[in-house]
C-alpha cells in the first residue's frame, strides 16, 4: 500500500509539474497578456482603446499588413523552392547530395538574423557587392533594406522546412503509384501534378505553416534589415521597449492581435490538413532517375546556386570574423582580435549560452519523456489538458513569449524578469511541444508488452519506466534533444526581451554588437555559433544514425 | 513456489460492456492449463486479470488461499511469455533473462548458476552475448520463456506464445515448451485458439465462449465427450442429427428422422421417453454397414490416410446451418471406396457419439461433467 503511494505521488508529480510549467509560464502570462490588452492604463478599466488605436493609425496597422504580405510571400516562395529543390534531389541522382543536404540544413539551423546582418556585410550601403558595382561599373545596386531584403533572408533561411517535409513525404510515395499513373498513360509533368503533387499536398501544407510560424514571428530578420519597413514584431518589440513605464497595454494589445492572427492561422491550417490527410506507407520506394546532358547541368547548377546562397552569410560571417578592426571599422589584414575582444568582454555571454541552453534540454528531455508517457500510456482528463497546452507554444511567437513572460513576473511576490530562470523557461516552453511530439510518436513505436513483461518479473511501474521505456526512448529524444539544443543556443526572439546584463546570451549580443555596428565582434560571436551548430550536428548524425533532420 | 489458481465468480467490464460476467475455475498446482475459444471470446482478458494487468470488477482470483485482486502486478510473482516476445532489445539474451533476478537481489554465484542452468533447459547458451534482434522468432521465444521462468514464478502466463512461429517451429517450440514446464512443475496458464496445439500440450484444457467457461476437461475427454453442442463442434468436426429418445422395458434407444433406431447404453436418467435430442457424430464415427443411415455422396477429398466424403442427407434429417456433413474413412481399414452419387448406409457408432438436449446446452450421456 505504501508503495503504491509513491508510484501514484511520482506520475502525480510529473502531471503537476507539466502542469505547473505550462499553466504558470504560459497560460498565467498569456491571460494577463489579454487582460492588459484590454485594460486602460489609469484606470485600470475595460477598453477596446487599444485596439482601435491600432487600427485607427496607418503607421500601426501597416506593420500588421506588412507582416502578412511578408510572410505569404516568403512562404509562397519557399514552397515553390524547397518543393523543387526536394523534387529534383529524391528523384534524380545528384552529385555531392550529402553535402548539399548538410548546407541545407545548416542553413536553417542557424540564427536569421546572422543571415540578415552579412546579406547588409554583403549588399548593404557600403557592402562589399554595392561598392565593387559602384566602383568598377557604376552601377547603383537595387536596395536591400526593407521587403526585399527580408524576403531574401528569410526565404534563404526557411525553404529547408518545405525541403525537409517534402522529401520525406516524396520517400513514402510507394513506386507503384507512379507506375499505375505511367500504366494508364500518364506521364511527364501530367504525372507531377495529377499524382505526385496531390500525394503531397499535406505535407507541404504542415510545412508551410511551420514557414509561416516563423516567418511571423521572426524578430531579428526585419529589426536589423527591415529599415523603414515595419512588421509586428519589430513594432510590438519597440513600443514595449519604450512604453516599458506604463504597463505596456499597447504593447500588449499588439501582441494579443499577433496571438489572434497566428491562432486563426493554426487553426485553417488543421482544418485543410485534417480534410485532406491520408497515409502513405511506401512499400517500395521510387527509384532515382538520372537526368542526362543540358538538363543534368542545369539541375546541379540549380542546386548548387541556392546551396551556395544559403551559405553566403555563414562563409561571410566566418571570414569577416578574421579581419583586422580598428574599434568597429574593418581595416586592411586579419588577426584575431575579433576574438580576443569577445572573450574579453562578452565571455560571460558565451557561457551563458551553453548553460542556459543545456538546462533548459535537460528539463526539456525530463518532461518530455515523463509527460509523453503519461499522454500516451496513462491517458486521463488531465493528460488531455496538458495535451491541450502543450499546442500553445505553436501559435505565440517568440517575442510575444517574451513580453507575457515579462508583464506576468515583473512584480513581487513573483520578480522573475533579468534572472536566468526566466530565459531558461522561456526554452523549455518553446522547444517542449516538440520534444513531447516526438517522443510520442517514439512510445507509440514501443510495444506496451515490453513493460509489461519487466512488471511481470518484479519490476514496479516506475522503476519499469526508467529501466525499460526511458531507455528504448533515449536515443530517439537525444537525437531531437540536440536539435533543440541548437535552436535553443541560436534563439534571440524571446531572449531579447528578457535579458539583462548579466543574462546575455550569445544571439543577444551579435544583436547588440550588430545594433552598434561592431561587426567584427559579431561575427566572431556568430562564428562560433555556426561551429557549435555544426558540431551538434555532427554529434546528432553519429547519435541518430540518420543523414535527415526533422524539427 | 508454484500454487493453485482458484478463479471465484470473477467479473470483468469495459465501461458498460460485460465481457467476461462471471466466471469460476479451479487451475490445479504444476497444471498445464490452456484457455481455448474462438477469437474475441475474453482469453487474453481472463489472463491479463491472473497477470494484474487488467482490473477485475468483479468476484475474486485467488493464488492458494490468497486473493490478488488488490495486489499489483508486479508483486504477484508471476511469469509472462508474450506473443510478441516482448524481448528487451536494449539488454543481450544473459542480460534479459537476469533482469528479473536482479530485481529480487539475488548473490552474484546464485544468480549467475540459475542462469547458466536456466539458458541450458532452454538451449539458448550459445547466443546469450547477443543482442535479441539477431535472434530467430524461436530463439526469441526461448530467450521470453527462459526470462520468465528464471524467478521461479508462481504462476507461468502465456498468452499465444507461438502464433508468430511457422508451422514446424510451432510444432517444436510445443514441445520444448511442454518439456520445460515439466521440468520446473511450474502452474501453467496458456492461451491458444490452435485446437491441436491445446489438445496436445495440455494437463486440462478450458474451452471458452463470449467469457463463459463452456468445459473443462482433460485433451481426451473434450474431444470424445464434450459438454455441449459448441465444445462438440469447436473441437473438431461434428455432424449433428434431430433424434428422439426412445425407453421402454429393454432400455433406451435414439431414433433418427428417417427411423433408424440406434440402441444407447450410457444415456444418463435425464433422457426420459419421447424427449427431442441432437446426436452428434464425429466423422470416424460413421462405418459402412448394412443398417444405419442412409444418404448420398456429395464430393470427396482424399488425405492420405482418410478419405473424406461429404454427405448428402434428407434436410429433416440434420440440425440447419451445418458447414458439411462427414464421413472420414480409415484407408487402412476400408473395405470398400465409394464414389460421389453414390448412395451409401452409414451407421454411427453408439458407443462413440453424444447426445444433447435440443438446445443443444448439455451432454445426456451419463458422467459427463462441465468442470473436470
Ligand atoms: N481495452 C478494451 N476495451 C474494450 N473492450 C475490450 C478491450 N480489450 C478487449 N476488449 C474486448 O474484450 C473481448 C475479449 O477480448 P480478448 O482480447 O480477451 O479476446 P481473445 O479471446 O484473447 O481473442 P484472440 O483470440 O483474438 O486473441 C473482445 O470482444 C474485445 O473487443
Ligand atoms: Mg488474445
Amino acid at each position: 500500500m505504501n508503495k503504491k503511494l509513491i508510484r501514484w505521488d511520482f506520475w502525480t508529480g510529473v502531471t503537476l509539474l507539466a502542469i505547473v510549467v505550462f499553466g504558470l509560464f504560459l497560460i498565467y502570462p498569456l491571460f494577463s497578456l489579454f487582460v492588459t490588452a484590454f485594460q486602460d492604463p489609469e484606470t485600470g478599466a475595460f477598453t477596446m482603446g487599444h485596439f482601435t488605436h491600432f487600427f485607427d493609425r496607418r503607421y500601426y496597422y501597416q506593420s500588421m499588413i506588412n507582416s502578412f504580405s511578408v510572410t505569404t510571400c516568403v512562404t509562397v516562395l519557399a514552397i515553390i523552392i524547397g518543393t523543387i529543390l526536394a523534387y529534383f534531389m529524391s528523384m534524380y541522382r545528384v552529385r555531392g547530395r550529402n553535402i548539399v543536404e548538410i548546407c541545407i540544413i545548416i542553413s536553417l539551423l542557424s540564427p536569421p538574423f546572422i543571415g540578415a546582418y552579412s546579406w547588409i556585410l554583403i549588399g548593404g550601403r557600403s557592402g562589399v557587392l554595392t561598392q565593387w558595382l559602384q566602383s568598377s561599373f557604376g552601377i547603383e545596386a537595387p536596395s536591400i533594406y526593407g521587403f526585399s531584403g527580408i524576403l531574401l533572408v528569410l526565404t534563404l533561411k526557411l525553404y529547408p522546412f518545405i525541403y525537409l517535409y517534402v522529401s520525406g513525404a516524396l520517400k513514402s510515395i510507394d513506386a507503384a503509384l507512379i507506375e499505375a499513373a505511367e500504366s494508364l498513360g500518364c506521364s511527364g509533368i501530367r504525372k507531377v501534378f495529377t499524382v505526385i503533387v496531390p500525394l503531397i499536398t499535406p505535407t507541404i501544407l504542415a510545412g508551410a505553416l511551420m514557414v509561416f510560424m516563423n516567418a511571423m514571428a521572426d524578430f531579428g530578420t526585419p529589426m536589423l534589415i527591415g529599415e523603414g519597413f515595419n512588421v509586428m514584431p519589430v513594432m510590438i518589440y519597440s513600443e514595449f521597449i519604450n512604453e516599458v513605464g506604463d504597463q505596456a497595454n499597447f504593447a500588449a494589445a499588439m501582441a494579443a492581435i499577433m496571438v489572434f492572427i497566428t491562432s486563426a492561422i493554426f487553426l485553417l491550417q488543421k482544418y485543410i490538413v485534417n480534410r485532406k490527410s491520408f497515409t502513405m506507407s511506401s512499400l517500395r520506394p521510387i527509384q532515382m532517375g538520372e537526368l542526362h546532358g543540358i538538363r543534368n547541368v542545369l539541375m546541379h547548377a540549380g542546386i548548387y546556386l541556392l546551396v551556395a546562397l544559403s551559405l553566403v552569410p555563414q562563409l561571410m560571417v566566418i571570414y569577416t570574423s578574421f579581419m583586422k578592426t580598428n574599434g568597429a571599422i574593418f581595416v586592411d589584414g586579419y588577426s584575431l582580435d575579433s576574438y580576443r575582444t569577445i572573450f574579453s568582454s562578452l565571455g560571460s555571454a558565451i557561457q551563458n549560452t551553453y548553460l542556459f541552453s543545456t538546462c533548459a534540454i535537460v528539463f526539456i528531455i525530463f518532461l518530455g519523456m515523463t509527460v509523453a508517457y503519461l499522454t500516451t500510456r496513462r491517458k486521463s482528463w488531465l493528460t488531455e489538458v496538458i495535451d491541450t497546452l502543450t499546442m500553445f507554444p505553436y501559435i505565440i511567437p517568440g517575442s510575444v513569449l517574451g513580453i507575457t513572460l515579462l508583464l506576468a513576473f515583473n512584480d513581487e511576490p513573483m520578480l522573475l524578469s533579468g534572472t536566468a530562470f526566466i530565459i531558461i523557461i522561456s526554452l523549455v516552453i518553446r522547444r517542449l511541444p516538440y520534444t513531447l511530439r516526438s517522443s510520442s510518436a517514439i512510445l507509440y513505436q514501443i510495444s506496451p508488452s515490453m513493460e509489461e513483461a519487466s512488471i511481470s518479473l518484479g519490476a514496479s511501474p516506475l522503476k519499469t519506466f526508467f529501466r525499460i521505456t526511458a531507455v528504448m526512448m533515449l536515443p530517439g529524444v537525444m537525437s531531437g534533444a540536440i536539435l533543440s539544443w541548437i535552436t535553443a543556443i541560436n534563439e534571440l526572439s524571446s531572449s531579447v526581451i528578457l535579458f539583462t546584463g548579466a543574462t546575455k546570451t550569445m544571439s543577444v549580443a551579435i544583436y547588440t554588437e550588430v545594433i552598434r555596428a561592431s561587426y567584427g565582434t559579431a561575427a566572431a560571436l556568430s562564428t562560433i555559433l555556426t561551429v557549435t551548430t555544426i558540431a551538434a550536428m555532427v554529434i546528432f548524425f553519429k547519435v541518430s544514425g540518420r543523414k535527415d533532420v526533422t524539427l | 513456489m508454484s500454487v493453485e489458481i482458484n478463479v471465484n465468480k470473477a467479473v470483468k467490464k469495459y465501461g458498460n460492456l460485460t465481457i467476461i460476467p462471471g466466471l469460476d475455475e479451479h487451475i490445479k498446482n504444476g497444471e498445464f492449463f490452456t484457455l481455448l475459444g474462438p477469437s474475441g471470446c475474453g482469453k487474453t482478458t481472463l489472463l491479463r486479470m491472473i497477470a494484474g494487468f487488467n482490473s477485475i470488477e468483479g468476484g475474486t482470483i485467488a493464488f492458494n488461499d490468497k486473493v490478488i485482486n488488490d495486489i499489483p502486478a508486479h508483486e504477484r510473482n508471476i511469469g509472462m511469455v508474450f506473443q510478441s516476445y516482448a524481448i528487451f532489445p536494449h539488454l543481450t539474451v544473459r542480460e534479459n533473462v537476469e533482469y528479473g533476478l536482479k530485481l529480487r537481489k539475488l548473490s552474484k554465484e546464485e544468480m549467475k548458476r540459475k542462469v547458466d542452468e536456466i539458458l541450458d533447459v532452454v538451449q539458448i547458451t550459445e547466443y546469450q552475448d547477443r543482442l535479441p534482434e539477431r535472434l530467430s522468432g524461436g530463439q526469441q521465444q526461448r530467450v521470453a520463456l527462459a526470462r520468465a521462468i528464471v524467478i521461479h514464478p508462481s504462476v507461468l502466463l502465456m498468452d499465444e506464445p507461438l502464433s508468430n512461429l511457422d508451422a514446424k517451429l510451432r510444432v517444436e517450440m510445443r514441445s520444448a515448451i511442454r518439456e520445460v514446464q515439466k521440468q520446473v512443475g511450474i502452474t501453467t496458464v496458456y492461451v491458444t485458439h490452435d485446437q491441436e496445439e491445446a489438445l496436445s500440450i495440455s494437463d486440462r484444457i478450458a474451452v471458452m465462449k463470449k467469457g463463459v467457461i463452456q468445459q473443462t476437461a482433460a485433451p481426451h475427454t473434450i474431444y470424445t465427450r464434450p459438454y455441449n453442442v459448441f465444445v462438440s463442434t469447436f473441437i473438431g468436426h461434428s455432424n449433428l442429427f434431430h433424434a428422439t429418445v426412445r425407453a421402454d422395458g429393454q432400455g433406451k434407444a435414439v431414433v433418427f428422422r428417417d427411423g433408424y433406431s440406434m440402441p444407447m447404453e450410457n444415456l444418463s436418467d435425464e433422457a426420459a421417453d419421447g424427449m427431442e435430442v441432437i446426436v452428434s457424430v464425429r466423422p470416424e464415427e460413421f462405418s459402412i454397414q448394412a443398417q444405419g443411415l442412409k444418404c448420398k455422396i456429395k464430393n470427396k477429398v482424399f488425405l492420405g490416410k482418410y478419405n473424406t466424403y461429404f454427405l448428402e442427407f434428407p434436410e429433416e434429417m440434420l440440425i440447419p446451418d451445418q458447414p458439411s456433413i462427414e464421413f472420414s474413412q480409415d484407408l487402412g481399414h476400408a473395405e470398400k471406396l465409394l464414389d460421389i452419387d453414390e448412395e451409401v448406409t452409414l451407421r454411427p457408432n453408439a458407443a462413440k457419439v453424444n447426445i444433447f438436449t435440443a438446445d443443444g446446452e448439455r451432454n445426456l450421456l451419463r458422467g459427463v461433467v462441465l468442470h473436470e
